[in-house]
């Protein structure tokens, strides 16, 4: 079943074209990643998907238009707030939604060690590491119990031994939530590990360009036989994005989707 | 492409691999993270540090007072011209029941002006925050009104205000307002945008955007616009005093001074410098309490950095 739905969707600001028609699909339970080069559009994607900005094209959810509060959102940084301890950051979307802290707390509070974070409600964020901030916020968007996760490149920040361990993690996580989820990333092996289909954008202005599903059983993180298949697929995504042989120019996304 | 760093796990099966994939707990994820809170740092440590930071600057200012009164006593100068620290702290001791009896009203009018400028510029920063042409519109005044010499503005509200309270407020606020305005409106303007778009992804408005996450983003910069301020604060009261007051170290330097009693004027010096630090300090241990958060994060800075060495 479908939940998500974009056609067409276009955003100029002023003269510049980034987004030029970008059309996809998300449906119930399903984890799909957009993968694109740095500067193609793809936050620019989520900030119209959260409406802090407006485009052309149509948006669906559920078939009907989409309107605000569907999405429980997760920026490129964490985003954690330094003054709220780590239990009063995971709270912070329920807050918003109008319920009392205590309340708040006290459906939050079962969760963190699941999260990894037992022990830890009552920490600064600035005592945490990098994997267990990204896991905390982590935390405050899934509790917030929006039909669908937008995650904006949330492993992007981190050094590349504590992002692969996130990426395992989260790939069980999913396994057990089964979470609509939306990610934004341009780490070819984190899309090929986490999603069941993958839509790949083109440089800006953005459209897309090749749509891939990774059919691989789940857990992904289990047998090298799976891990040879899952080459195979970023090797092919790799080729699309790259070009082939590879030319070193500015436009090699360009005239890709025809 | 080569797969370099095999992303799926090594092992031909399942069974190989020694922590069962729905049994792992968050501990066996490797990452470099510690995961125990640290441990208090020492009362004694701390005095240690505390001694090593401020004894160069208790140093410097004792050799200071050492050396003005060597010169004092031995360069053949008047004591109703530079009168030796020795017999500043002795004429304080002597006069301390005046002494004491116009501080109390410097301090009235310091705090009370410095409350009313910190209500003035949260409330009027809160404002321009929300109205950005107020912005406009009202910092090339504030600009301006520090451009005013405070030696010709004070006799004139004291013309204006008669020699009560009231002057003494306003001439305060004058002086500490604008550090704190610009401090706050400045520390609204940090704020993450990251922070601001996922408030609004959750559905908050302006005004819980603000409360949530604009004042808390300018508490820093805040507390930086108060340490600054409130040095200014005493002496715009002494200020205001000068001009024209029945009470006051203002007014109690001015008539020492026309008796000819440099001494007295010096001990009132001492006694406006020692509230001015007293407050400093204030505002110190106030941030501290405000941001509990800052220390925990210097903390973790200096363990690692420690860790590293």
């Amino acid at each position: 079943m479908t939940r998500l739905q974009l056609r067409d969707v276009r955003k100029n600001f002023g003269a510049l074209e980034v987004l030029a028609g970008v059309s996809l699909d998300v449906g119930a339970g399903e984890f799909v990643s957009i993968l694109g080069p740095s500067g193609a559009g793809k936050s620019t994607l989520f900030q119209l998907l959260t409406g802090a900005i407006r485009g052309e094209g149509e948006m669906r959810f559920d078939g009907a238009p989409l309107d605000g509060a569907r999405f429980a959102f997760m920026p490129q940084r964490d985003a954690l707030m330094p003054w709220r301890r780590v239990i009063d950051n995971a709270t912070l979307g329920l807050e918003v939604q109008g319920m009392k802290r205590s309340t708040a707390r006290e459906r939050v509070a079962p969760l963190f060690a699941e999260f990894g974070l037992a022990g830890f409600e009552r920490a600064w964020p600035a005592e945490l590491s990098g994997g267990m901030r990204q896991r905390a916020a982590l935390l405050r968007t899934v509790v917030q119990q929006r039909d669908m996760l937008l995650l904006d490149e949330p492993f992007g920040a981190l050094d590349a031994l504590t992002r692969a361990a996130m990426q395992r993690w989260l790939e069980g996580m999913w396994r057990s939530h089964r979470w609509t989820a939306l990610l934004i990333t341009h780490d070819v092996r984190e899309a090929v590990l986490l999603s069941d289909r993958i839509y790949m954008l083109s440089a800006r202005p953005a459209r897309v360009v090749r749509e891939v599903a990774v059919p691989l059983p789940r857990p992904r993180t289990e047998s090298a036989a799976l891990a040879r298949e899952a080459a195979a697929i970023e090797a092919g995504i790799l080729d699309t994005l790259l070009g082939q042989p590879t030319p070193i120019n500015d436009h090699l996304m360009e005239n890709r989707n025809d | 492409m080569a797969v370099s760093f095999d992303p799926l796990g090594g092992g031909e099966n399942s069974a190989s691999d020694p922590i069962p994939e729905e049994g792992r707990g968050p501990s066996a994820i490797g990452e470099s993270g510690r995961d125990s809170q640290s441990p208090p740092q020492g009362w004694r440590s701390a005095f240690t540090r505390a001694f090593a930071r401020f004894f160069p600057a208790a140093l410097a200012f004792a050799l200071l007072l050492l050396v003005w009164e060597f010169y004092a006593r031995l360069g053949g100068i008047a004591p109703t011209v530079l009168p030796a620290p020795s017999r500043v702290l002795e004429q304080a001791w002597e006069n301390r029941a005046a002494l004491a009896e116009n501080t109390l009203p410097t301090i009235r009018a310091t705090l009370a002006g410095f409350a009313c400028s910190l209500i003035a510029a949260f409330a009027l920063s809160a404002l321009v925050d929300f109205l950005a042409p107020l912005r406009r519109a009202l910092f090339p005044l504030l600009i301006a009104s520090q451009t005013l010499p405070l030696v010709a503005i004070a006799p004139l509200v004291v013309l204006w205000f008669g020699f009560g309270l009231l002057p003494k407020i306003l001439l305060v606020a004058l002086v500490t307002f604008f550090p704190m305005m610009v401090a706050l409106v400045e520390g609204y303007a940090a704020t993450s945008a990251e922070i601001s778009q996922m408030l609004a992804a959750m559905g908050a408005g302006r005004w819980r955007i603000f409360w949530l996450a604009r004042l808390p983003s300018a508490l820093p910069y805040f507390f930086a616009g108060l340490r600054i301020s409130i040095t200014y604060a005493v002496v715009g009261a002494i200020f205001a005093e000068y001009a024209g007051a029945a009470k006051g170290l203002g007014i109690y330097m001015l008539s020492a001074k026309n008796n000819f009693r440099p001494d007295l004027v010096l001990a009132a010096v001492a006694v406006s410098s020692a509230l001015t630090l007293a407050l400093f300090g204030l505002a110190v241990v106030v941030q501290r309490l405000a941001m509990p958060w800052e220390r925990a994060g210097r903390n973790r800075k200096a363990e690692a950095s420690e860790r590293r060495s």
